[in-house]
């Protein structure tokens, strides 16, 4: 008999899985379970995206394409970017076409971190940033926010984890799992901070496109922070494309350069299909994303409202498509509070926890379904707490 | 379109003060609106969105297409105000294309709308022919979905 744990990876043997793993087959062996747990939008792909997808299958498009992308997508990002934030990049040597944002997070962070790297993550996040630092033997120092400060990274918090070993601030927002976003103000003295340092930042702005009442602001419109930034995004969650896998990353050429090996050897090419559909997508989807917009904005009001209502404060989430309240009042931990609500009411909400410590005492609720769906959660919800 | 109509239109039964929350207005500024859409005939009514099929087994509805001889001066007006004066008539709507009047009726059984049709409809002066087609399936209705079998695909819980 083979002993498998002796042989696999320490790196990879420690790493855990990820913390609604349990509650996922928890919820699987229910049946009738409402669920507001998912982290992927409710709306189909706009069908002019699908139909570019089968329209390149059609034409016999289905050869690897440059490791980097195609240029035609390369350049529509490049021009994406300009438009939106107003910061250039060049569509052939500093923009690389990734598998989803995901695998973006995962060569920025493996192609600058050593050894002993710090890597400061702003937490409660998305689960992946961690374990990836982890396994290249860097050290992730997280940065706990707080409902105080609405979930904002502040210039103090960020100061005093800084130290001669640090390599890296993840900077994820607006956020999964608090809605929190970072406007102009708060990023201008991050910015100051990280200023004359060799820190260098990761900036995943997979949601940009979902901010509610005030225009998104990236750190790389700040001062010369365009230099030390790698900014992720992707089609997932403004185009509805979760299973398509595309996202991108844009970053000064001496780095992208270095990413690109990891992604060529790794990889080799994001999916073809996928690339022609995300350039229909960039090209004449506009108006789908802000239609989108709007009704997550919508069911954001909505939900917000009723959650006070009920009990369950939560401060007014500006992006993304969660809201995170807190759950301290009823004396139970999250994971208590998510097993009881999923046992005794057949409702799934993923704990706070899962999205690092700091996320204790709080929920996340997604409004990724019909308001119908969400009216019907909320109101077991409610009867649960009373 | 105003978003108070949008949201109107998705579910009638949302409250003044659920609709204020979600349109960022107050209560009593959606109560001014919905009265005034009210009165200038913008919102006609709300109603029910009912699967016919699964609540009366045996109800019928056809789509009929007719085609007009348009009268001097009144057009296509004339026959269509007398012809959605019947009680058995849902809608009517003039059209383009190769007919003048789309209209649909329901009734209770298929010859009950052949009767209609042969007798009151293509008697009608005005009216050159008929051509009547019976609904078989509703998919999909004021834009919501008729059948029970739409599953969301996505796991319970992702990250």
């Amino acid at each position: 008999m083979i002993d498998y744990d002796k042989l696999i990876a320490d790196k990879c043997r420690e790493m855990k899985p990820s913390g609604i793993r349990r509650f996922f087959d928890l919820a699987n062996q229910r049946e009738g379970v409402i669920s507001l747990g998912v982290g992927e939008p409710d709306f189909q792909t706009p069908w002019n995206v699908r139909q570019a997808a089968i329209t390149s299958l059609e034409r016999g498009k289905t050869k690897y394409t440059a490791n980097s992308g195609l240029t035609e997508l390369k350049h529509a990002i490049a021009g994406k970017i300009k438009d939106q934030l107003g910061v250039s990049y060049n569509g052939d040597t500093e923009v690389i076409v990734t598998v989803g944002g995901s695998e973006g997070i995962d060569i920025a962070i493996r192609s600058l971190v050593n050894p002993g790297d710090e890597v400061l993550v702003v937490e409660p996040c998305f689960v992946c940033y961690s374990p990836i630092v982890s396994l290249c033997g860097g050290v992730p120092v997280p940065i706990a926010t707080r409902a105080e400060d609405d979930f904002r990274l502040t210039a103090a918090m960020l100061k005093e984890k800084i130290t001669d070993m640090t390599k890296l601030l993840i900077l994820p927002f607006p956020n999964n799992p608090t809605g929190a976003v970072m406007d102009r103000h708060d990023l201008e003295q991050i910015a100051e901070v990280l200023d004359g340092t060799d820190i260098l930042v990761l900036t995943d702005e997979i949601y940009s496109a979902l901010t509610y009442g005030g225009e998104h602001c990236s750190i790389v419109q700040i001062g010369d922070m365009q230099e030390r930034t790698i900014y992720v995004n992707g089609f997932s969650k403004a185009y509805s494309m979760t299973g398509w896998r595309l996202g991108y990353i844009a970053a000064p050429e001496p780095l992208a350069k270095q990413m690109l090996k990891i992604h060529q050897y790794a990889i080799m090419c994001s999916p073809t299909m996928s690339q022609y559909a995300a350039v229909e997508a960039l090209s004449a989807c506009d108006k789908d994303v802000e239609k989108m917009r709007r009704e997550y904005d919508q069911r954001r009001r909505w939900l917000v409202k009723a959650l006070n209502d009920i009990g369950l404060d939560c401060f007014e989430p500006r992006g993304a498509f969660y809201v995170f309240p807190s759950i301290k009042r009823t004396g139970m931990t999250s994971e208590e509070f998510c097993e009881r609500l999923l046992n005794e009411r057949d409702v799934a909400v993923v704990p706070g926890n899962a999205f690092g410590e700091s996320g204790e005492g709080f929920i996340r609720i997604s409004y990724a379904y019909s308001l119908k769906h969400i009216m019907t959660a909320v109101e077991r919800i409610e009867s649960f707490i009373k | 379109m105003d978003s108070l109509l949008t949201l109107l239109k998705t579910n009638a039964r949302l409250t003044a003060d659920e609709l204020a929350t979600m349109t960022g207005l107050t209560a009593a500024e959606v109560a001014a609106k919905i009265v005034a859409y009210e009165k200038e005939g913008v919102i006609r009514g709300y109603k029910a969105i009912i699967n016919e099929e699964l609540a009366d087994k045996n109800a019928v509805t056809a789509f009929i297409e007719v085609k007009v001889a348009p009268k001097a001066e009144q057009g296509f007006d004339d026959l269509a105000k007398t012809i959605m004066s019947f009680d058995e008539v849902d809608s009517v709507t003039l059209m383009s294309g190769s007919f003048d009047l789309a209209v649909t009726l329901s009734g209770t059984d298929y010859k009950e709308i052949a009767l209609f049709v042969a007798r009151r409809l293509s008697t009608l002066e005005g009216v050159i022919s008929t051509s009547t087609h019976f609904v078989l399936k509703r998919y999909k209705e004021n834009g919501v979905l008729m059948d029970n079998d739409n599953v969301d695909e996505r796991s319970l819980m992702s990250p």
